[in-house]
Protein backbone atom coordinates (compact mmCIF):
# COMPACT_ATOMS: atom_id res chain seq x y z
CA UNK A 1 0.00 0.00 0.00
CA UNK A 2 1.33 3.32 -1.02
CA UNK A 3 2.05 5.82 2.14
CA UNK A 4 0.66 9.07 1.33
CA UNK A 5 2.29 12.40 3.49
CA UNK A 6 1.03 15.36 3.55
CA UNK A 7 2.83 17.52 1.31
CA UNK A 8 4.10 20.94 2.07
CA UNK A 9 1.30 22.67 0.55
CA UNK A 10 -1.09 20.69 2.54
CA UNK A 11 0.79 21.36 5.52
CA UNK A 12 0.88 25.36 4.56
CA UNK A 13 -2.97 25.07 3.93
CA UNK A 14 -3.84 23.77 7.14
CA UNK A 15 -1.95 25.64 8.86
CA UNK A 16 -3.34 28.94 7.81
CA UNK A 17 -6.40 27.24 8.46
CA UNK A 18 -6.17 27.12 12.00
CA UNK A 19 -4.19 30.82 12.11
CA UNK A 20 -0.65 29.70 12.83
CA UNK A 21 2.74 29.87 11.61
CA UNK A 22 4.56 27.15 12.02
CA UNK A 23 3.80 22.94 13.22
CA UNK A 24 6.04 24.43 16.26
CA UNK A 25 3.61 26.83 17.32
CA UNK A 26 1.31 24.28 17.89
CA UNK A 27 3.24 23.13 20.46
CA UNK A 28 3.46 26.63 22.06
CA UNK A 29 1.25 25.84 25.94
CA UNK A 30 4.08 22.81 26.18
CA UNK A 31 6.73 24.16 28.46
CA UNK A 32 9.76 23.97 26.93
CA UNK A 33 11.87 22.08 29.92
CA UNK A 34 9.74 19.10 28.86
CA UNK A 35 10.21 19.06 25.17
CA UNK A 36 12.21 16.46 23.32
CA UNK A 37 14.62 18.62 22.44
CA UNK A 38 15.54 19.39 26.18
CA UNK A 39 15.94 15.87 27.28
CA UNK A 40 18.62 14.12 28.79
CA UNK A 41 19.05 10.95 27.38
CA UNK A 42 21.72 8.19 27.72
CA UNK A 43 23.31 7.34 24.98
CA UNK A 44 22.35 3.38 23.85
CA UNK A 45 23.00 0.72 25.30
CA UNK A 46 22.90 -2.90 23.91
CA UNK A 47 20.45 -5.14 24.68
CA UNK A 48 22.55 -7.17 27.61
CA UNK A 49 22.82 -3.45 28.88
CA UNK A 50 19.41 -2.44 28.87
CA UNK A 51 18.56 -5.90 30.57
CA UNK A 52 21.02 -5.05 33.20
CA UNK A 53 19.73 -1.23 33.63
CA UNK A 54 16.29 -2.30 33.91
CA UNK A 55 16.83 -4.97 36.58
CA UNK A 56 18.79 -2.27 38.36
CA UNK A 57 15.75 0.14 38.43
CA UNK A 58 13.12 -2.98 39.28
CA UNK A 59 15.72 -3.88 42.41
CA UNK A 60 14.61 -0.50 43.70
CA UNK A 61 10.75 -1.22 44.04
CA UNK A 62 10.30 -2.31 47.38
CA UNK A 63 7.89 -4.81 47.85
CA UNK A 64 5.87 -5.17 50.79
CA UNK A 65 6.26 -8.63 53.07
CA UNK A 66 3.03 -7.64 54.50
CA UNK A 67 0.19 -5.32 53.32
CA UNK A 68 -2.73 -3.68 55.02
CA UNK A 69 -3.44 -1.33 52.39
CA UNK A 70 -6.63 -1.16 50.77
CA UNK A 71 -8.16 2.07 50.10
CA UNK A 72 -10.36 0.87 46.69
CA UNK A 73 -8.03 -1.45 45.88
CA UNK A 74 -7.96 -4.75 46.95
CA UNK A 75 -5.39 -7.73 47.52
CA UNK A 76 -7.18 -11.17 46.97
CA UNK A 77 -6.11 -14.55 46.22
CA UNK A 78 -6.46 -14.59 42.51
CA UNK A 79 -6.74 -18.85 41.03
CA UNK A 80 -4.60 -19.82 38.33
CA UNK A 81 -7.34 -20.41 36.09
CA UNK A 82 -7.63 -16.94 35.52
CA UNK A 83 -4.15 -16.19 34.16
CA UNK A 84 -4.88 -19.66 31.81
CA UNK A 85 -8.15 -18.13 30.54
CA UNK A 86 -6.97 -14.38 29.82
CA UNK A 87 -3.59 -15.08 28.20
CA UNK A 88 -5.19 -17.30 25.22
CA UNK A 89 -4.61 -15.88 22.38
CA UNK A 90 -8.14 -16.11 21.15
CA UNK A 91 -8.94 -13.56 24.21
CA UNK A 92 -5.33 -11.72 24.48
CA UNK A 93 -5.44 -10.55 21.06
CA UNK A 94 -9.32 -9.80 20.33
CA UNK A 95 -10.32 -6.48 18.80
CA UNK A 96 -14.37 -5.39 19.41
CA UNK A 97 -16.57 -8.24 18.67
CA UNK A 98 -18.40 -5.85 15.70
CA UNK A 99 -18.70 -8.32 13.50
CA UNK A 100 -20.60 -10.83 15.39
CA UNK A 101 -20.20 -13.97 12.27
CA UNK A 102 -16.51 -14.40 13.81
CA UNK A 103 -16.87 -13.43 17.23
CA UNK A 104 -19.00 -15.35 19.19
CA UNK A 105 -16.57 -16.61 21.93
CA UNK A 106 -15.84 -12.92 22.19
CA UNK A 107 -19.50 -12.13 22.51
CA UNK A 108 -20.28 -14.78 24.87
CA UNK A 109 -17.60 -14.05 27.32
CA UNK A 110 -18.70 -10.21 27.65
CA UNK A 111 -22.60 -11.71 27.49
CA UNK A 112 -21.89 -14.10 30.68
CA UNK A 113 -19.16 -11.11 32.59
CA UNK A 114 -23.07 -8.72 32.08
CA UNK A 115 -24.69 -11.76 33.34
CA UNK A 116 -22.52 -12.18 36.29
CA UNK A 117 -22.47 -8.64 37.30
CA UNK A 118 -26.70 -8.42 37.09
CA UNK A 119 -26.42 -11.15 39.51
CA UNK A 120 -23.91 -9.91 42.17
CA UNK A 121 -25.72 -6.37 42.01
CA UNK A 122 -29.34 -7.37 41.52
CA UNK A 123 -29.81 -5.00 38.67
CA UNK A 124 -31.46 -5.86 34.97
CA UNK A 125 -28.72 -4.69 33.01
CA UNK A 126 -24.75 -4.28 32.67
CA UNK A 127 -22.59 -2.98 30.47
CA UNK A 128 -19.78 -5.02 28.75
CA UNK A 129 -17.41 -2.71 31.32
CA UNK A 130 -15.38 0.01 31.64
CA UNK A 131 -11.82 1.93 32.43
CA UNK A 132 -11.97 1.35 35.92
CA UNK A 133 -14.22 2.18 39.22
CA UNK A 134 -13.58 6.01 39.21
CA UNK A 135 -14.65 6.34 34.81
CA UNK A 136 -17.95 4.30 35.61
CA UNK A 137 -18.38 6.56 38.70
CA UNK A 138 -18.12 9.39 36.33
CA UNK A 139 -20.22 8.17 33.80
CA UNK A 140 -23.00 6.80 36.16
CA UNK A 141 -23.24 10.75 36.96
CA UNK A 142 -23.44 11.61 33.37
CA UNK A 143 -26.00 9.24 32.49
CA UNK A 144 -27.86 10.35 35.47
CA UNK A 145 -28.22 14.13 34.09
CA UNK A 146 -29.33 12.65 30.66
CA UNK A 147 -32.19 10.68 32.28
CA UNK A 148 -33.82 13.81 34.55
CA UNK A 149 -32.04 16.49 32.08
CA UNK A 150 -30.94 18.15 34.89
CA UNK A 151 -27.15 19.40 35.60
CA UNK A 152 -26.25 19.09 39.05
CA UNK A 153 -24.97 15.93 40.76
CA UNK A 154 -24.49 15.44 44.39
CA UNK A 155 -21.84 13.27 45.95
CA UNK A 156 -20.97 11.48 49.28
CA UNK A 157 -17.89 12.94 50.63
CA UNK A 158 -17.70 8.62 51.28
CA UNK A 159 -17.05 8.10 48.03
CA UNK A 160 -13.14 7.66 47.19
CA UNK A 161 -11.35 10.80 46.45
CA UNK A 162 -9.66 9.69 43.84
CA UNK A 163 -12.94 8.91 41.94
CA UNK A 164 -14.40 11.61 42.93
CA UNK A 165 -11.52 13.41 41.76
CA UNK A 166 -12.10 11.88 38.38
CA UNK A 167 -15.81 12.64 38.87
CA UNK A 168 -14.85 16.56 38.20
CA UNK A 169 -13.00 16.73 35.92
CA UNK A 170 -15.80 13.89 33.61
CA UNK A 171 -18.30 17.28 34.67
CA UNK A 172 -16.38 19.98 34.09
CA UNK A 173 -16.45 19.93 30.51
CA UNK A 174 -20.06 19.87 30.39
CA UNK A 175 -20.89 22.20 32.65
CA UNK A 176 -22.23 20.06 35.80
CA UNK A 177 -22.05 21.04 38.58
CA UNK A 178 -20.60 18.56 41.28
CA UNK A 179 -22.10 18.72 45.50
CA UNK A 180 -19.96 17.12 47.96
CA UNK A 181 -22.60 15.85 50.25
CA UNK A 182 -20.39 15.71 53.95
CA UNK A 183 -20.11 12.81 55.92
CA UNK A 184 -19.86 12.44 59.80
CA UNK A 185 -16.50 13.01 60.88
CA UNK A 186 -17.14 13.96 64.39
CA UNK A 187 -15.22 11.82 66.84
CA UNK A 188 -17.41 8.57 67.49
CA UNK A 189 -19.67 9.67 64.56
CA UNK A 190 -20.97 6.95 62.23
CA UNK A 191 -18.62 8.38 59.49
CA UNK A 192 -21.46 7.90 57.28
CA UNK A 193 -23.49 9.97 54.58
CA UNK A 194 -26.43 11.48 56.71
CA UNK A 195 -29.87 10.91 54.51
CA UNK A 196 -31.40 13.57 55.81
CA UNK A 197 -28.89 16.15 54.06
CA UNK A 198 -30.04 15.57 50.76
CA UNK A 199 -33.35 17.41 50.60
CA UNK A 200 -31.69 20.43 51.08
CA UNK A 201 -29.42 19.71 47.93
CA UNK A 202 -32.24 21.05 45.92
CA UNK A 203 -32.40 20.18 42.22
CA UNK A 204 -30.06 17.17 41.50
CA UNK A 205 -30.04 14.77 38.68
CA UNK A 206 -28.41 11.81 41.35
CA UNK A 207 -26.82 11.30 44.99
CA UNK A 208 -23.64 9.09 44.66
CA UNK A 209 -22.63 7.07 47.57
CA UNK A 210 -20.23 4.32 48.15
CA UNK A 211 -20.68 1.19 50.03
CA UNK A 212 -19.04 0.40 51.83
CA UNK A 213 -17.38 3.87 51.97
CA UNK A 214 -14.07 5.11 51.57
CA UNK A 215 -13.52 5.14 55.34
CA UNK A 216 -14.55 0.92 55.11
CA UNK A 217 -18.13 2.65 57.33
CA UNK A 218 -21.30 0.43 56.10
CA UNK A 219 -23.73 3.42 54.75
CA UNK A 220 -27.59 3.71 55.50
CA UNK A 221 -27.89 2.79 51.03
CA UNK A 222 -31.91 2.14 51.66
CA UNK A 223 -32.03 5.69 53.42
CA UNK A 224 -30.15 7.84 50.92
CA UNK A 225 -32.19 5.90 48.14
CA UNK A 226 -35.46 6.88 49.38
CA UNK A 227 -33.49 10.52 50.00
CA UNK A 228 -32.49 10.57 46.57
CA UNK A 229 -35.88 9.62 45.11
CA UNK A 230 -37.25 12.39 47.01
CA UNK A 231 -35.85 14.61 45.25
CA UNK A 232 -36.56 13.26 41.75
CA UNK A 233 -33.09 11.89 41.23
CA UNK A 234 -31.59 8.85 40.76
CA UNK A 235 -29.36 6.77 43.44
CA UNK A 236 -25.85 5.57 42.17
CA UNK A 237 -24.29 2.91 44.69
CA UNK A 238 -20.49 2.83 44.53
CA UNK A 239 -19.83 -0.42 45.58
CA UNK A 240 -17.15 -2.92 46.23
CA UNK A 241 -18.13 -5.92 44.29
CA UNK A 242 -16.75 -9.01 46.37
CA UNK A 243 -18.84 -6.76 49.50
CA UNK A 244 -21.97 -8.16 47.47
CA UNK A 245 -21.63 -11.42 48.34
CA UNK A 246 -22.54 -10.70 52.12
CA UNK A 247 -24.57 -7.11 52.14
CA UNK A 248 -27.68 -6.67 50.01
CA UNK A 249 -27.74 -6.19 46.12
CA UNK A 250 -28.17 -2.36 45.21
CA UNK A 251 -31.34 -3.71 43.51
CA UNK A 252 -32.75 -4.77 46.12
CA UNK A 253 -32.30 -1.27 48.50
CA UNK A 254 -33.58 1.17 45.18
CA UNK A 255 -30.54 2.01 43.22
CA UNK A 256 -31.30 3.58 39.66
CA UNK A 257 -27.49 2.59 38.71
CA UNK A 258 -24.52 1.05 40.13
CA UNK A 259 -20.57 1.56 39.69
CA UNK A 260 -17.87 -0.01 40.68
CA UNK A 261 -14.05 -1.14 40.76
CA UNK A 262 -13.71 -4.39 39.30
CA UNK A 263 -10.67 -4.77 40.81
CA UNK A 264 -10.57 -7.32 43.31
CA UNK A 265 -12.61 -9.97 41.19
CA UNK A 266 -9.39 -11.73 40.04
CA UNK A 267 -7.28 -8.92 38.87
CA UNK A 268 -3.81 -7.99 40.92
CA UNK A 269 -3.28 -4.51 42.35
CA UNK A 270 -0.94 -2.57 40.17
CA UNK A 271 0.21 1.19 40.20
CA UNK A 272 -2.07 2.14 37.17
CA UNK A 273 -3.88 -1.01 36.45
CA UNK A 274 -5.27 -2.03 34.19
CA UNK A 275 -8.69 -2.60 36.23
CA UNK A 276 -12.15 -2.83 34.92
CA UNK A 277 -15.25 -0.35 35.74
CA UNK A 278 -18.43 -2.32 36.59
CA UNK A 279 -21.94 -0.42 35.83
CA UNK A 280 -25.19 -1.67 36.00
CA UNK A 281 -28.73 -0.25 35.89
CA UNK A 282 -32.51 -0.45 35.13
CA UNK A 283 -33.82 -1.62 32.21
CA UNK A 284 -35.84 1.28 31.69
CA UNK A 285 -32.84 3.11 31.43
CA UNK A 286 -30.76 1.51 29.38
CA UNK A 287 -30.68 3.81 26.33
CA UNK A 288 -28.92 6.25 28.69
CA UNK A 289 -26.34 3.90 29.46
CA UNK A 290 -22.40 4.23 27.79
CA UNK A 291 -20.32 1.82 26.35
CA UNK A 292 -21.30 -1.60 24.80
CA UNK A 293 -23.93 -4.11 25.40
CA UNK A 294 -24.12 -7.63 24.18
CA UNK A 295 -27.24 -9.04 23.58
CA UNK A 296 -28.36 -12.70 23.36
CA UNK A 297 -30.56 -13.24 20.00
CA UNK A 298 -31.11 -16.43 17.41
CA UNK A 299 -29.85 -16.45 14.52
CA UNK A 300 -31.45 -17.47 10.74
CA UNK A 301 -31.05 -21.11 11.99
CA UNK A 302 -32.73 -21.18 15.19
CA UNK A 303 -29.20 -21.29 16.90
CA UNK A 304 -28.59 -19.33 19.85
CA UNK A 305 -26.03 -16.13 19.28
CA UNK A 306 -24.49 -12.93 20.47
CA UNK A 307 -24.25 -9.88 19.28
CA UNK A 308 -23.41 -6.04 20.12
CA UNK A 309 -27.16 -4.26 20.49
CA UNK A 310 -28.27 -0.86 20.72
CA UNK A 311 -25.54 0.39 19.13
CA UNK A 312 -27.27 3.53 18.15
CA UNK A 313 -26.50 4.95 21.47
CA UNK A 314 -22.88 4.78 20.79
CA UNK A 315 -20.11 6.90 19.50
CA UNK A 316 -19.32 4.86 15.95
CA UNK A 317 -23.05 5.71 15.09
CA UNK A 318 -24.06 8.85 16.74
CA UNK A 319 -20.79 10.97 17.00
CA UNK A 320 -20.90 13.65 19.03
CA UNK A 321 -24.56 12.86 20.21
CA UNK A 322 -23.67 9.24 21.58
CA UNK A 323 -24.09 8.63 25.32
CA UNK A 324 -20.75 8.59 25.72
CA UNK A 325 -17.83 9.94 23.91
CA UNK A 326 -15.26 8.77 26.71
CA UNK A 327 -15.45 5.12 27.23
CA UNK A 328 -14.64 1.54 26.10
CA UNK A 329 -14.78 -2.20 27.48
CA UNK A 330 -12.15 -3.01 29.42
CA UNK A 331 -12.58 -6.47 27.73
CA UNK A 332 -9.45 -8.64 28.66
CA UNK A 333 -10.01 -7.71 32.66
CA UNK A 334 -13.80 -8.13 32.89
CA UNK A 335 -12.90 -11.63 30.82
CA UNK A 336 -10.36 -11.92 34.31
CA UNK A 337 -13.60 -11.01 36.74
CA UNK A 338 -15.68 -13.81 34.55
CA UNK A 339 -13.08 -16.33 34.99
CA UNK A 340 -12.60 -15.38 38.51
CA UNK A 341 -16.28 -15.48 40.02
CA UNK A 342 -16.86 -18.70 37.42
CA UNK A 343 -13.92 -20.09 39.63
CA UNK A 344 -14.85 -18.77 42.80
CA UNK A 345 -18.68 -19.31 42.55
CA UNK A 346 -21.29 -17.83 44.73
CA UNK A 347 -20.45 -19.62 47.43
CA UNK A 348 -16.54 -19.32 47.25
CA UNK A 349 -17.27 -15.30 46.91
CA UNK A 350 -18.78 -15.54 50.08
CA UNK A 351 -16.09 -17.09 51.70
CA UNK A 352 -14.17 -14.58 50.90
CA UNK A 353 -16.09 -11.52 51.43
CA UNK A 354 -17.02 -13.08 54.89
CA UNK A 355 -12.88 -14.19 56.03
CA UNK A 356 -11.85 -10.95 54.84
CA UNK A 357 -14.53 -9.66 57.38
CA UNK A 358 -13.33 -11.39 60.19
CA UNK A 359 -9.63 -10.53 59.71
CA UNK A 360 -10.44 -6.96 59.70
CA UNK A 361 -11.94 -7.60 62.95
CA UNK A 362 -8.91 -9.54 64.04
CA UNK A 363 -7.04 -6.68 63.24
CA UNK A 364 -8.96 -3.78 64.86
CA UNK A 365 -9.39 -6.07 67.92
CA UNK A 366 -5.57 -7.27 68.00
CA UNK A 367 -4.77 -3.64 68.01
CA UNK A 368 -7.23 -2.21 70.23
CA UNK A 369 -6.81 -5.01 72.79
CA UNK A 370 -2.94 -3.96 73.90
CA UNK A 371 -4.15 -0.49 74.02
CA UNK A 372 -2.37 0.73 70.33
CA UNK A 373 -4.93 1.77 68.51
CA UNK A 374 -9.38 2.47 68.59
CA UNK A 375 -12.02 2.41 66.19
CA UNK A 376 -12.36 6.66 65.31
CA UNK A 377 -16.18 6.12 64.22
CA UNK A 378 -18.87 3.80 65.53
CA UNK A 379 -21.19 2.15 62.95
CA UNK A 380 -20.82 -0.91 61.13
CA UNK A 381 -17.14 -2.00 59.00
CA UNK A 382 -16.60 -4.85 56.50
CA UNK A 383 -13.38 -5.53 55.12
CA UNK A 384 -11.56 -2.03 56.07
CA UNK A 385 -11.32 0.24 59.67
CA UNK A 386 -10.31 3.32 60.22
CA UNK A 387 -8.14 3.50 63.19
CA UNK A 388 -6.60 6.24 65.78
CA UNK A 389 -3.28 5.97 66.51
CA UNK A 390 -0.53 8.31 67.75
CA UNK A 391 2.28 10.02 65.49
CA UNK A 392 -0.02 7.68 62.96
CA UNK A 393 2.30 9.58 60.01
CA UNK A 394 5.41 9.05 61.39
CA UNK A 395 5.26 5.57 62.62
CA UNK A 396 3.69 4.23 59.12
CA UNK A 397 6.91 5.56 57.76
CA UNK A 398 8.90 3.79 59.81
CA UNK A 399 6.85 0.36 59.39
CA UNK A 400 7.62 0.77 55.65
CA UNK A 401 11.10 0.78 56.09
CA UNK A 402 10.24 -2.89 58.26
CA UNK A 403 8.36 -3.88 54.72
CA UNK A 404 5.25 -3.57 56.36
CA UNK A 405 2.95 -1.33 54.65
CA UNK A 406 0.12 -0.19 57.51
CA UNK A 407 -2.40 0.58 55.58
CA UNK A 408 -3.15 4.43 54.08
CA UNK A 409 -2.38 7.64 56.19
CA UNK A 410 -5.90 9.21 56.32
CA UNK A 411 -4.70 12.79 57.20
CA UNK A 412 -3.04 13.16 53.95
CA UNK A 413 -6.22 13.58 52.21
CA UNK A 414 -8.81 14.63 55.00
CA UNK A 415 -6.67 17.06 57.62
CA UNK A 416 -9.59 16.91 60.27
CA UNK A 417 -8.78 12.82 60.48
CA UNK A 418 -4.82 13.66 61.95
CA UNK A 419 -3.51 10.40 63.30
CA UNK A 420 -6.00 7.92 61.83
CA UNK A 421 -4.88 4.99 59.44
CA UNK A 422 -7.07 2.94 57.09
CA UNK A 423 -6.32 -0.35 57.36
CA UNK A 424 -7.53 -3.07 55.22
CA UNK A 425 -8.00 -7.07 55.40
CA UNK A 426 -8.55 -9.61 52.82
CA UNK A 427 -8.74 -13.77 53.08
CA UNK A 428 -4.76 -13.55 52.36
CA UNK A 429 -4.37 -11.41 55.58
CA UNK A 430 -3.41 -13.85 58.23
CA UNK A 431 -3.08 -14.11 61.43
CA UNK A 432 0.91 -13.95 61.31
CA UNK A 433 0.77 -10.65 59.32
CA UNK A 434 -1.49 -9.19 62.36
CA UNK A 435 0.67 -10.12 65.05
CA UNK A 436 3.99 -8.81 63.01
CA UNK A 437 1.66 -5.54 62.43
CA UNK A 438 1.13 -5.43 66.37
CA UNK A 439 4.78 -5.94 67.54
CA UNK A 440 6.12 -3.38 64.69
CA UNK A 441 4.09 -1.20 66.42
CA UNK A 442 4.61 -1.76 69.42
CA UNK A 443 8.51 -1.20 68.86
CA UNK A 444 7.94 2.59 67.37
CA UNK A 445 5.80 3.87 70.14
CA UNK B 1 -45.40 11.83 -3.81
CA UNK B 2 -48.06 13.72 -2.54
CA UNK B 3 -48.78 14.80 0.84
CA UNK B 4 -51.46 15.82 2.84
CA UNK B 5 -52.85 19.38 1.73
CA UNK B 6 -54.04 20.33 5.26
CA UNK B 7 -50.05 20.55 6.82
CA UNK B 8 -47.52 22.62 6.69
CA UNK B 9 -43.94 20.92 6.82
CA UNK B 10 -40.02 21.66 7.55
CA UNK B 11 -36.83 21.16 5.48
CA UNK B 12 -36.01 18.93 8.65
CA UNK B 13 -38.99 16.40 7.36
CA UNK B 14 -41.70 17.25 10.52
CA UNK B 15 -45.36 18.36 9.61
CA UNK B 16 -47.44 20.60 11.73
CA UNK B 17 -51.30 20.40 11.42
CA UNK B 18 -52.97 23.47 12.86
CA UNK B 19 -56.64 23.76 14.96
CA UNK B 20 -57.02 27.14 16.87
CA UNK B 21 -53.87 28.32 18.96
CA UNK B 22 -53.02 24.38 19.35
CA UNK B 23 -51.20 22.11 16.61
CA UNK B 24 -49.96 19.04 16.11
CA UNK B 25 -46.59 17.79 14.75
CA UNK B 26 -45.01 14.51 14.03
CA UNK B 27 -42.22 13.26 11.02
CA UNK B 28 -43.39 12.85 7.94
CA UNK B 29 -43.96 9.51 5.59
CA UNK B 30 -41.00 10.38 3.79
CA UNK B 31 -38.84 10.44 6.87
CA UNK B 32 -39.96 7.29 8.15
CA UNK B 33 -39.64 5.82 4.95
CA UNK B 34 -36.32 7.02 4.53
CA UNK B 35 -34.92 6.06 8.25
CA UNK B 36 -37.12 2.65 8.10
CA UNK B 37 -37.94 0.26 10.64
CA UNK B 38 -38.32 2.91 13.75
CA UNK B 39 -37.52 1.04 16.74
CA UNK B 40 -37.80 3.83 19.39
CA UNK B 41 -38.59 7.07 20.04
CA UNK B 42 -37.50 9.70 22.88
CA UNK B 43 -41.04 11.59 23.59
CA UNK B 44 -40.89 15.18 24.93
CA UNK B 45 -42.11 16.16 27.91
CA UNK B 46 -45.79 17.43 28.63
CA UNK B 47 -44.99 20.95 29.97
CA UNK B 48 -42.08 21.53 27.86
CA UNK B 49 -41.33 24.27 25.61
CA UNK B 50 -40.01 23.76 21.99
CA UNK B 51 -38.29 26.51 20.20
CA UNK B 52 -38.63 26.39 15.96
CA UNK B 53 -36.25 24.28 14.43
CA UNK B 54 -34.87 23.09 17.79
CA UNK B 55 -34.19 19.48 19.10
CA UNK B 56 -37.25 18.00 20.72
CA UNK B 57 -36.66 14.33 20.92
CA UNK B 58 -34.89 11.40 19.21
CA UNK B 59 -35.99 8.86 17.23
CA UNK B 60 -34.34 5.49 16.44
CA UNK B 61 -34.49 3.16 13.22
CA UNK B 62 -32.41 0.26 12.45
CA UNK B 63 -30.18 2.15 10.90
CA UNK B 64 -29.90 5.45 12.35
CA UNK B 65 -30.47 7.58 15.18
CA UNK B 66 -31.80 11.35 14.32
CA UNK B 67 -33.15 14.29 16.67
CA UNK B 68 -36.86 15.49 16.24
CA UNK B 69 -36.58 18.93 15.36
CA UNK B 70 -39.86 20.89 16.08
CA UNK B 71 -41.30 22.60 12.91
CA UNK B 72 -43.01 25.55 15.53
CA UNK B 73 -42.62 27.17 18.89
CA UNK B 74 -44.55 26.48 21.70
CA UNK B 75 -45.59 24.66 24.97
CA UNK B 76 -46.18 20.54 24.90
CA UNK B 77 -49.52 20.08 26.11
CA UNK B 78 -49.66 16.31 25.24
CA UNK B 79 -47.74 13.23 23.66
CA UNK B 80 -48.39 10.65 21.70
CA UNK B 81 -48.18 7.44 24.62
CA UNK B 82 -48.84 5.03 22.48
CA UNK B 83 -45.33 5.36 20.48
CA UNK B 84 -44.02 4.16 23.70
CA UNK B 85 -45.16 0.91 23.19
CA UNK B 86 -45.97 0.67 19.23
CA UNK B 87 -43.22 2.99 17.42
CA UNK B 88 -44.08 1.13 13.97
CA UNK B 89 -46.86 3.83 14.50
CA UNK B 90 -44.54 6.06 12.80
CA UNK B 91 -44.18 4.01 10.00
CA UNK B 92 -47.06 2.66 9.37
CA UNK B 93 -49.36 6.13 9.78
CA UNK B 94 -46.95 8.95 9.81
CA UNK B 95 -49.40 11.45 9.19
CA UNK B 96 -52.58 9.97 11.61
CA UNK B 97 -51.91 7.61 14.28
CA UNK B 98 -47.94 8.24 14.38
CA UNK B 99 -48.21 11.71 15.49
CA UNK B 100 -45.86 13.18 17.93
CA UNK B 101 -46.83 15.56 20.04
CA UNK B 102 -49.57 18.66 20.27
CA UNK B 103 -48.59 22.06 21.11
CA UNK B 104 -49.83 25.00 22.10
CA UNK B 105 -48.45 27.74 19.60
CA UNK B 106 -46.22 30.42 20.54
CA UNK B 107 -46.30 32.56 17.03
CA UNK B 108 -48.63 31.34 14.37
CA UNK B 109 -46.25 33.79 12.17
CA UNK B 110 -43.99 30.91 12.03
CA UNK B 111 -46.22 28.78 10.05
CA UNK B 112 -45.47 31.25 7.48
CA UNK B 113 -41.68 29.68 7.13
CA UNK B 114 -42.75 26.63 6.48
CA UNK B 115 -43.63 24.70 3.35
CA UNK B 116 -46.98 23.72 1.97
CA UNK B 117 -47.32 19.89 0.55
CA UNK B 118 -46.68 20.96 -3.21
CA UNK B 119 -43.77 22.79 -2.12
CA UNK B 120 -42.44 19.51 0.25
CA UNK B 121 -43.29 17.00 -2.68
CA UNK B 122 -40.69 19.03 -4.63
CA UNK B 123 -38.27 19.39 -2.07
CA UNK B 124 -38.60 15.42 -1.03
CA UNK B 125 -38.58 14.38 -5.14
Amino acid sequence: MTYSPHTEADRAHMLEAVGVASVDDLFADIPPAVRAGAWSVPPPLVEQEVRAELARLAGRNRIPEVSFLGAGVYRHLIPSVVGEVIGRPEFATSYTPYQPEVSQGTLQSIYEFQSLICELTGMEVATASHYDGATATAEAALMACRLTRRSRVAVSAGVNPDHRRVLETYCSGPGIEVVTVSIDLAEGGDGTTDPAAVEALGEIACLIAAQPNFYGQLEPMRELADAAHASGAHFVAAVEPTSLAVLEAPGAYGADIVAAEGQPLGIPVSFGGPYVGLMAARMASVRQMPGRLVGATRDVHGRKGYVLTLQAREQHIRREKAASNICTNQALMALAATAYLTAVGPIGLREVAELSAAQARHLAGALESVGLAERRFGGSYLNEVTLRLPDAARRHAALAERGIVAGHVLERGEPELRDTLLLAATELTTDTDIARLVVALEETA
Amino acid sequence: MSYPDDLRYSKEHEWVRVDGSRATIGITSFAADELGDIVFIELPEVGAALSQFGTFGVVESVKAVSDLYAPISGEVVEVNEALRDSPELLNADAFGDGWIAKVELADTAELDGLMDAAAYADETA
